[in-house]
């Protein structure tokens, strides 16, 4: 069995699948900045208690699976969403969605993934995927990552979908549950919600560690990490900030360049200057980032090392902040016509 | 980024897929472009994994010195923690923290190394010596 069904690659996992399965459902307008942009795809924090794979906790982009939903939501469309305790039904369920011609989104874990390159498979359990059909025993895969689509045997796809761990997906499996026509007008409304959310997370929240005061926190904390743990250690750290900033799925610049392609198409929606304005300052933004993972790499690769090269990041990371503050103000004052 | 500053320095992703990156043209209009791989992220890749074996050398050294059991040498090299492998043998943390020592992994029973040789993936006899796991 095979759903008719069109592979689209994208930068990010949970963007494609959302821009995918939504198109599928014949919101041909979706697009994945748009579907980023809606769901108030764009975050920052850094959790310093915290380590993931003995490295700094950092985050771009806002906790996995909101931006499927906000956006669904924002567009009026019901979600069916799934988890399993048992692999049969978890298995048995799937068969039936792709029986029915539902293309369908899991989440999976990276480590047991085989088409992916060694290097890049770490016990991460929130990344996503589209089934899209059976043959025999090998599952149709469409990963928005991937330039073509590619398969799974039914014992690799159970193997990623119940990977342990934190985030563990649980055989989790989602799709939008009723095929809905969107008008412009719903994008328009969607894009203002979206919007005024992601100002609310990047500069609204209390506390030190989220959204604008977050990447300044980060910067401070940088300047003082090469007398705190080595030179070594420190070049790990930030070996892994650059990793969570650049790596597949980003876009580049830390999901910066996806949200100012996301303000630019919102110009087709809201005719406004601004929205152009507003939109270069990410690109900024997302080039200034691209220059700390461009210094950190001097310092992993050993060719930098000084307390003066550690300050160049803290230097930029306050930058960055200036800048995306004014960018989130900007995003905050506009008048919306509805 | 500019498109002509997109990044086409071949990585380990590249050789399997390239990757969307959104780039503005001079007057800062958005489209896509994909990318082969940037030597920067490469590295940072790399500066992960030299860290990984690192961690495998000296874990199998502590291993060698009775200070530790082999379990530590196969959560290294599956890049596994505590959580992680109590998540996927389904002991509690604290079981797997104390099977972390020689004394009590020498008295562990055959169904409890069974557990831990399927999700390191090595046969049980392995799982005790570390052989054929010489790095």
């Amino acid at each position: 069995m095979k759903v008719n069904f069109e592979h689209l690659q994208a930068a990010h996992c949970e963007n494609g699948v959302t821009t995918s399965l939504l198109r599928h459902n014949g919101v041909e307008k979706i697009t994945e900045p748009l579907a980023f942009g809606i769901g108030s795809g764009l975050f920052f924090v850094y959790i310093p208690f915290w380590k993931i794979n003995n490295g700094p906790a950092v985050a771009f982009r806002t906790r996995p699976g909101l931006i499927f939903k906000r956006t669904c939501k924002s567009l009026g469309i019901p979600v069916t969403r799934k988890k399993f305790s048992s692999k049969e039904e978890a298995a048995r369920i799937l068969d039936d969605c792709l029986r029915a011609g539902i293309p369908v989104g899991c989440q999976v874990g990276v480590y047991y993934l085989t088409y992916f390159p060694k290097e890049y498979r770490f016990h991460f359990n929130a990344h996503n995927l589209i089934v899209f059909g059976k043959e025999d025993d090998q599952y149709l895969i469409s990963d928005p990552v991937m330039e073509q689509a590619t398969s799974l045997s039914s014992y690799e796809l159970e193997r990623v979908r119940f990977a342990r761990g934190p985030l563990a997906p649980k055989g989790q499996l989602y799709f939008p549950s009723e095929k809905k026509t969107v008008t412009d007008d719903q994008i328009r409304e969607a894009i203002v919600t979206g919007i005024k959310r992601n100002v609310r997370d990047m500069l609204r929240i209390p506390g030190n560690i989220a959204g604008v005061k977050g990447i300044r926190f980060l910067g401070n904390r940088i300047r003082k990490w090469r007398d705190k743990m080595g030179q070594q250690k420190a070049g790990l750290y930030l070996a892994q900030l650059v990793r969570m900033q650049e790596e597949i799925g980003t876009g580049g610049g830390g999901f910066r360049f996806i949200y100012g392609a996301f303000l630019q198409q919102a110009l087709a929606y809201h005719p406004m200057d601004e929205l152009m304005n507003i939109s270069k300052q990410f690109t900024r933004s997302g080039d200034l980032w691209r220059n700390v993972a461009i210094q950190s790499a001097g310092i992993y690769k050993g060719r930098l090392g000084s307390q003066q090269d550690f300050d160049v990041i803290g230097d930029l990371l306050n930058e960055i902040a200036e800048l995306e503050r004014n960018a989130f103000e900007g995003l905050s004052k506009i008048k919306w016509h509805s | 980024m500019k498109k002509e500053d997109t990044p086409q320095d071949l990585g380990p992703l590249g050789k399997i897929t390239k990757e969307v990156c959104y780039v503005v043209d001079d007057s800062g209009n958005y489209s896509t472009d994909l990318s082969n791989g940037w030597e920067v992220k490469s590295k940072a890749l790399d500066a992960a994994w030299d860290d990984i074996a690192a961690r495998v050398a000296s874990a199998r050294q502590k291993v060698l010195n009775q200070e530790a059991s082999p379990l530590l040498y196969f959560m290294e090299v599956k890049l596994m923690d505590i959580p992680i492998v109590a998540a996927y043998t389904g002991f509690w943390k604290w079981q797997v923290k104390k099977h972390l020592k020689p004394a009590v992994f020498k008295k562990l029973s055959d169904r409890k190394l069974k557990k831990y040789a399927e999700i390191f993936e090595v046969p049980v006899e392995d799982l005790k010596t570390m052989k054929g796991h010489e790095g």
